[in-house]
């Protein structure tokens, strides 16, 4: 046996060297903004406060049969000539009763608040809710303001005080056809994405500010990139946020009109003919949705590229020629190369396993593109 | 045919090209045993040899997270690593680990001489290994499974032309999963038709110890899980390779009719990886604290519950896919439910304890570990019948750390209980007792340390099965203990074989009965002869053995009986002479080469479907077909063997 | 006390049981240890059917169907036919099992082989069913109503195709003279697979074809 005295010392060191990392990792937890633990909207209080009574509950619960276990275990050790014939206890008919039924009891008193809150959260919500089509794509997210008609990605911006009903859809083309898991959870809980589906989510927030996302479902290879912000802003910013997404680009992709039509200038040229970036996205339609994200507006963005990149220039140019090291791509595979015919998941390197058909890129067109980009607000 | 023992072929047997194998020792006779004890040691050392094998892909994940930004995986290997690790844990440790003690002590318990169908037994477990082998083959051939142990559709059934999932990992997963299922299923109905029809006489159920009761549940829930998941992967397979559109949304297939299938097996799953851990703490406890197990018919008819009730809970793995608060409310409360029998079950183990003799083996250690970490378990599983805050917790690591307290602070708990009490009736060997206690501390310590914390990560907004995360949302710490928490428990595990390795030498030779035990097992010498029983015992009583050892006063202490006092080791000595006397004339069932040559066809099905190369069926259907008529040609034992 | 003496009467070691557990003892269930494995196959294969069924009943009617529908390709007459017989080779089954009961070895043969033919008959029917169907436009990745019509009752075939390879096998034994009376629970197991493939195929007869939509 090891000796008595050194190992409850070595385990009381363990635990508190355990309870002191535990604790330091709470305090680390103070600014994260994607903690279900500090609900900043309605939904996300509500599935709080349902949350603790119950999970004190089950703590005391569980700290109550560990006691026992121990205190039992330590309590009827087994001392030669002292209790090695102990009583035959077969069972106890009254007591099993009791631990049926008192466990149901707590469950049905659990149980109501359950379900009432079950149905709270699935009403539908008012007239006035702010309405939006949120498509979950391989591996971003797709934002269509029905109302006004902007269409923007990774940055979900809403108004605070007003609910935002969401309908969540899967992106069905069969190359990017796989279920999401949409997550917010300063703001509401989880709603999946399924392919074939139309699910809702209604949530609100209380103050402006930044509340992070995070798709939940695993999705393919860069599931864990597949971040998203929503950003909350008083009712008069968010008006003027939605009327600047309405208007047309900064700079137009094209002059021209018809068959005249040419990109307007050097930079489009490389984003429209060089390098087909319009193949995927979107430059000058807030309004249309694209297989990329629409990058009309990108400059009005904090974050990009899955809401994980800073949006500046060094992030952006590094971004442009070479995503999937930024992002594990599907691309990175050997087996799909990408064109403008076969699209793969995800964007493209173009200095590495360059799309077919398609020049390498050098740091100088990649830095045009990026500050053609960077103004467009 | 109607049981093995009984013979007389009645044309004579011709040589069906292999010669029927004889020697039932050395190291040929592993490959053509048909002894349940043999098979289950190669249940059992698979299963070990995979838990490694799955605890070092956990190790692989566990340093990729340790902090942010890890790059010691990128992210298409980590996604192959928990995939594979689930996969492992699940399928080919879980259940093995199961079958093996199941093979070696249903037949003990209830006094038989050997299982029901000795040559489907061996088939089962080598095709659970050969299945393993040919998932594992998956990182030489194209790409090792990566669409989670879960696979969900369509992300695993979108065809490889898509790029969606790189590689052939889903085919393999997919071809492997059926593998599996047919080596569990006929495990399943070996275990049914032995336990049922098997029994020694007096042997009635509500006699049987708890153990034979949870594996014979667990048997049903696998003969009728099985089935479900199979189908389920028959669907995928097709979608990924001709084209049907049972889950793709364009054609108006339905992406949750595979959750909903799936769910229906792997509910009833978790119970058939939980409840051979609840049967070997229910032997343990008793035995440790001499007492009788507390309320034996309630906690099989708990465990009897749990295996129903364990049917109609699935959709709660479901709960944010939108299927409407009336569906959600009726599986959050179905899951409530659960939580009754299996309170009433740990109330009635704390009972046995109560008032007992505690002695505080390794086994019983483990026993009472089991206990403590799976009530944690289930009482986050209730948090999770919450549904409002399931919606925030689901998919995250609050998740992960509620099925590794039920997975690891049950299954591997009780297995490893089972491991320490058993091992002696096994091997005829001790472990040692001193490395026993440290590799349960290092294990209880290890396995909170990488768990608990996994509780907090998950509730401030970790998910699961990322492979990165940012620095700045309070995960780093958390998860840098967790990685500490993994090493600690590898440690452990590596302390366990080292002391299996030390004491098959070393070890002090096992008496018959070597813990004063309570059931048959521990009636007959260790490890027992071949045909464990030299007389098939009469049964008069819950507890046979204990009660030929011991009755009760008045007061309901116990008392030692004079004759039928614990026999101690000289006796045992002798009565072991005896038996190999007493051996003579039993017909055992005659090892056979077949089963494994059916087995060894399977896999070159699954190539022919990963693949879609039908060349690859020629030498499965040849070996399978040859096997098959040449098993159903032999006799199950031959003339002319008998001890 | 009665316990102390009741025990004390008792040897240490655990009493033998009466019938030495040589011979093929009793059952506990009263059924041999194959046809109660058979049975349980049986009721797992069953929930195994029951998937496909549901899948095909979930999807038989689903929105934005392409291609053929049930009632463009079924031609119910043809299957009806084709049903009835492999109906009748349940009869046959049962006729052959209570020939071999009787030690009749030449009817059981004709019977088994019958019961064979009858369901190659049927495994014919269906593969005809099979290229008509094809060739009205109706595939596997057509319309879900496709994929789930051809995977469940193609793989109901497989499971009659098993049985024939296995009854063949009885018949080949039993021209060898390897089979005989004593063998009769062989069949019985044999039949009560052949009979579950038969009765699967009544419920999916009448799911699939006659259930009107």
């Amino acid at each position: 046996m090891t000796p008595r005295s050194w190992r409850p010392r070595r385990l009381f060191l363990a635990t508190a060297v355990a309870v002191s990392l535990v604790l330091a990792g709470c305090s680390e937890v103070k600014n994260n903004r994607q903690n279900a633990l500090q609900p900043k909207g309605h939904d996300a209080k509500t599935i709080n406060n349902l949350f603790w009574p119950i999970a004190i509950i089950a703590i005391v619960v569980g700290i109550l049969i560990i006691v026992a276990t121990v205190y039992f275990a330590i309590r009827f050790r087994y001392r030669e000539g002292v209790n090695d014939n102990p009583k035959q206890i077969h069972g106890n008919t009254r007591l099993e009763l009791g631990w049926t039924i008192v466990p149901a009891l707590l469950l049905a008193v659990i149980a109501v608040p359950t379900i009432s809150t079950i149905f709270d959260l699935a009403d539908q919500p008012d007239a006035d809710a702010l309405q939006v089509t949120v498509v979950g794509k391989q591996w971003w997210w797709q934002f269509e303001y029905t109302d006004a008609k902007v269409v923007t990605a990774d940055e979900l911006v809403i108004p605070t005080g007003r609910k935002v009903h969401l309908e969540l859809k899967a992106c069905e083309d069969n190359i990017c056809n796989v279920i999401h898991s949409f997550w917010v959870p300063e703001l509401a809980g989880t709603v999946d994405v399924v392919p074939g589906r139309t699910n809702e989510l209604t949530l609100d927030a209380d103050k402006p500010g930044t509340y992070l996302g995070q798709c939940k479902e695993y999705c393919g290879l860069s599931h864990a990139n597949m971040r998203f912000r929503v950003i909350a802003m008083t009712r008069s910013d968010f008006e003027e946020w939605v009327s600047e997404q309405q208007q047309g680009p900064v700079q137009p992709l094209y002059a021209g009109e018809g068959a005249d039509q040419k990109p307007a200038g050097p930079a489009q040229e490389l984003i429209a003919t060089k390098y087909q970036c319009t193949s995927c996205h979107s430059f000058d339609n807030a309004a249309a949705p694209s297989y990329g994200p629409n990058l009309t507006h990108l400059a009005s963005r904090d974050y990009f590229a899955s809401a994980t990149y800073e949006l500046n220039k060094k992030n952006l140019v590094n971004w442009v020629m070479n995503a999937p090291s930024m992002i594990p791509m599907q691309t990175e595979s050997d087996k799909c190369r990408p064109s403008p015919v076969n699209g793969c998941i995800g964007m493209p390197s173009f200095i590495e396993n360059v799309p077919l058909g398609q020049p390498k890129m050098s740091r100088a067109d990649a830095e045009q593109i990026a500050d053609f980009l960077l103004e467009q607000k | 045919m109607s049981t093995f023992t009984e013979t007389a072929p009645l044309a004579p047997p011709r040589p069906l090209i292999l010669r029927r194998p004889k020697s039932t020792t050395g190291f040929s006779s592993w490959f053509t045993t048909v002894d349940h004890k043999k098979i289950a040691i190669m249940y059992g050392g698979t299963a070990l040899a995979f838990f490694v094998v799955g605890g070092i892909e956990a190790l692989l994940i566990r340093l990729q997270l340790a902090g942010p930004n890890g790059t010691v995986l990128t992210a298409s290997q980590y996604n192959t690593m928990f995939t594979m690790h689930g996969t492992t844990m699940v399928f080919l440790v879980g259940m093995p680990l199961a079958v093996a003690f199941g093979n070696y002590f249903i037949p003990l318990q209830i006094g038989a001489r050997d299982v029901a169908f000795p040559r489907l037994n061996m088939f089962g477990y080598w095709v659970v290994l050969f299945g393993g082998l040919f998932i594992y083959s998956g990182f030489l051939f194209g790409g090792a499974p990566n669409g989670g142990w879960f696979g969900y559709a369509p992300l695993t059934s979108s065809p490889l032309s898509t790029g969606t999932l790189p590689g052939h990992g889903p085919d393999f997963w997919v071809a492997g999963i059926v593998l599996l299922g047919i080596g569990s299923t006929s495990a399943a109905i070996n275990f049914i038709v032995t336990v049922l029809n098997m029994r020694a006489p007096g042997m009635t159920l509500m006699r049987m110890p708890v153990f034979t009761w949870m594996m014979l549940v667990v048997a049903f829930l696998t003969l009728f899980a099985m089935p479900i998941v199979t189908s389920a992967m028959i669907m995928v397979f097709f979608d990924r390779n001709f084209d049907t559109t049972f889950f793709l949304a364009s054609q108006g297939g339905d992406p949750l009719l595979y959750q909903h299938l799936f769910w229906l097996f792997g509910h009833p799953e978790v119970y058939i990886l939980i409840l051979p851990g609840m049967g070997i703490v229910s032997e343990v406890l008793p035995v440790y604290s001499r007492k009788p197990l507390f309320g034996y018919s309630v906690v099989v008819f708990s465990g009897i519950a749990i295996g129903f009730l364990g049917w109609g809970v699935w959709a709660h793995h479901m709960f944010a896919t939108g299927l409407g608060p009336v569906a959600i409310s009726a599986f959050g409360l179905s899951t409530m439910l659960i939580a009754i029998p299996t309170g009433v079950k740990i109330f009635n183990w704390l009972g046995t304890v109560y008032g007992g003799a505690v002695k505080l083996t390794t086994a019983m250690l483990f026993s009472l570990g089991f206990i403590a970490m799976f009530t944690l378990g289930g009482l986050s599983g209730v948090l999770h019948s919450i549904v409002p805050s399931d919606t925030q917790q689901t998919d995250t690591y609050f998740v992960v750390a509620h099925f590794h307290y039920v997975l690891f602070g049950g299954l591997i708990f009780g297995v490893f209980s089972g491991f320490f009490y058993w091992w002696p009736k096994i091997f005829g060997r001790m472990l040692d007792e001193r490395m026993g206690k440290l590799t349960f501390w290092a294990m209880l310590i290890g396995f909170n340390l990488t768990f608990f914390p996994m509780h907090i990560v998950g509730l401030v907004g970790m998910p699961r099965r990322t492979y990165t995360y940012e620095p700045g949302y309070g995960w780093d710490m958390l998860n840098l203990l967790e990685t500490i928490g993994a090493f600690v428990i590898a440690l452990a595990t590596l302390l366990f074989l080292v002391n299996v390795i030390y004491t098959a030498r070393r070890g002090p030779i096992a008496s018959s009965d070597p813990w004063d035990g309570r059931s048959l097992e521990w009636s007959i010498s260790s490890p027992p002869p071949e045909y464990n029983f030299a007389d098939v015992p009469r049964v008069e009583a819950r507890d046979d053995w204990w009660h030929r050892k011991y009755t009760e006063d008045a007061d309901g202490r116990l008392v030692h009986l004079p004759a039928g006092g614990a026999v101690d080791d000289a006796e045992a000595e002798v009565a072991i002479v005896d038996d190999a006397h007493a051996g003579h004339g039993i017909h055992m069932p005659s090892p056979s080469f077949y089963p494994l040559v059916v087995a060894a066809g399977l896999p070159f099905l699954g190539y022919a479907a990963v693949f879609l190369n039908p060349w690859f069926l020629v030498p499965g259907l040849v070996l399978i077909l040859f096997g098959v008529y040449a098993w159903g040609l032999e006799p199950g034992t031959e003339p002319g063997t008998e001890h | 006390m009665a316990a102390i003496e009741q025990a004390e009467r008792e040897l240490p070691a655990v009493p033998p049981a009466a019938d030495h557990g040589n011979g093929a003892h009793d059952t506990h269930t009263g059924v041999v240890n194959p046809k109660l494995g058979m049975w349980l196959f049986l009721s797992s294969d069953c929930l195994f059917f029951g998937a496909f069924i549901s899948t095909f009943l979930l999807y038989r009617d689903r929105g934005n169907q392409k291609g053929p529908t049930p009632a463009d390709v079924f031609n119910i007459p043809f299957t009806s036919v084709t049903s009835f017989i492999l109906l009748m080779s349940s009869l046959t089954m049962v006729l052959a099992l209570s020939s071999i009961q009787r030690g009749e070895m030449r009817r059981f043969r004709i019977w088994i082989m019958a019961t064979a033919l009858f369901g190659a008959t049927f495994i014919g029917g269906q593969i005809f069913e099979f290229t008509e169907f094809t060739r009205q436009g109706l595939n596997l990745d057509t319309s879900t109503f496709g994929s789930s019509f051809y995977v469940l009752t193609g793989l109901h075939g497989a499971h009659v195709t098993v049985g024939i390879v296995w009854l063949i096998s009885l018949w080949g034994l039993a021209m060898q003279g390897r089979m005989t009376q004593a063998d009769s629970e062989r069949i019985e197991v044999a039949g009560l697979y052949w009979h579950f493939v038969d009765v699967v195929w009544i419920v999916i007869f009448t799911v699939i074809y006659l259930i009107p939509k």
